[in-house]
């Protein structure tokens, strides 16, 4: 049962992403450089970081589903790919705005935070049609968790060669030479990165459950169906 | 207190300049919230779907039931 706790959790999510846009608007001070849309910085960074981990973490339950041969695995796998895939689009979208702001353009190419990060997005988005290619379930679901694997490694060393990569125009937040955030941005900064988090873990959870209820439908209704069924009659086929 | 101050503190607010970058600001909160609420509205949708399907195979049960007595 992957509902179970759904709710509090929501509740939690709820109240935390309350208390985040709270303390980004009334609480964080303005920043020197960029005054008020470093705001943007808020939303922006802790779903980069949250999508990053995401597909890593795609790529840890593929290493559980090879290992163990269990499906759940592959379901776990799969809708930590999906939602760091809709959370990398929002990085996407939040980071032109911001760009537009701070540089005047939507879209920086010589950039290689910028660039680096729409290759691993894109590389996700062939997950689907790559999995949906294939019919046989379980091949399917063994070629999906060997591209989760594979892509999943590959995430922290594109990281990685991006920090020792030369930026031009996008900030270093963390670890620089200059120092990092302030205690006030800092602290909002984190808040922030577990209130996605959060929101994160709460959408899996939701998924996982959408997908088990529908999963149990069909069983249901293959048992119905079945041909030893005392009717003998048959129903609809089952939709999607 | 006057009925709106609550407003008027709220738009009055030295983080809240609603000038030039404020509407960058806004844009980027505003994806964030309708992707949300596209995510919502497409579970949603998935759940309509459930509803009937298991109200479908509700009235199958029963019909089949109702033919066995």
């Amino acid at each position: 049962m992957y509902g179970k706790g759904l709710r509090p959790l929501s509740i939690a999510t709820a109240a935390m992403l309350a208390v985040s846009l709270a303390l980004v608007f009334f609480y964080a001070p303005l920043d020197a450089d960029q005054g008020f849309v470093q705001k943007i910085f808020y939303i922006h960074v802790p779903l980069s970081i949250v999508a990053l981990v995401g597909f890593v973490v795609g790529g840890v339950f593929a290493i559980a589903h090879l290992r163990s041969g269990n499906s759940r695995w592959d379901a776990y796998s799969y809708v930590s790919i999906h939602m760091s895939v809709i959370f990398g689009a929002a990085v996407l979208i939040t980071g032109a705005i911001w760009a537009k702001a701070s540089w005047g353009h939507w879209w920086v190419w010589d950039e290689p935070t910028l660039v680096s990060f729409l290759i691993v997005f894109l590389m996700y988005a062939t997950y689907y049609p790559f999995r949906y290619a294939i019919e046989d379930r379980d091949r399917q679901a063994r070629y999906a968790s060997v591209f989760a694997i594979t892509a999943g490694a590959f995430v922290p060393l594109n990281f990685a060669a991006v920090r020792m990569a030369q930026s031009l125009v996008h900030p270093r937040t963390f670890g620089t030479a200059n120092g990092g955030l302030p205690g006030e941005m800092m602290f909002v900064f984190l808040v922030c990165l577990a209130t996605v988090a959060l929101l994160w873990v709460t959408l899996v959870k939701f998924e996982l459950t959408a997908k088990s209820a529908s999963g149990q439908i069909k069983r249901l209704r293959r048992a119905l169906d079945a041909p030893d069924s005392r009717a003998g009659s048959r129903i609809a086929p089952e939709v999607g | 207190m006057p009925p709106l101050a609550g407003l008027t503190v709220l738009f009055g607010a030295p983080a809240l300049p609603l000038d030039e970058a404020g509407k960058y600001v806004a844009g980027a909160y505003i994806v964030f919230a309708v992707l949300l609420v596209v995510y919502v509205a497409i579970m949603a949708f998935k759940l309509q779907r459930m509803e009937r399907e298991l109200s479908e195979l509700a009235s199958f049960a029963e019909t089949r039931n109702d033919g066995d007595r």
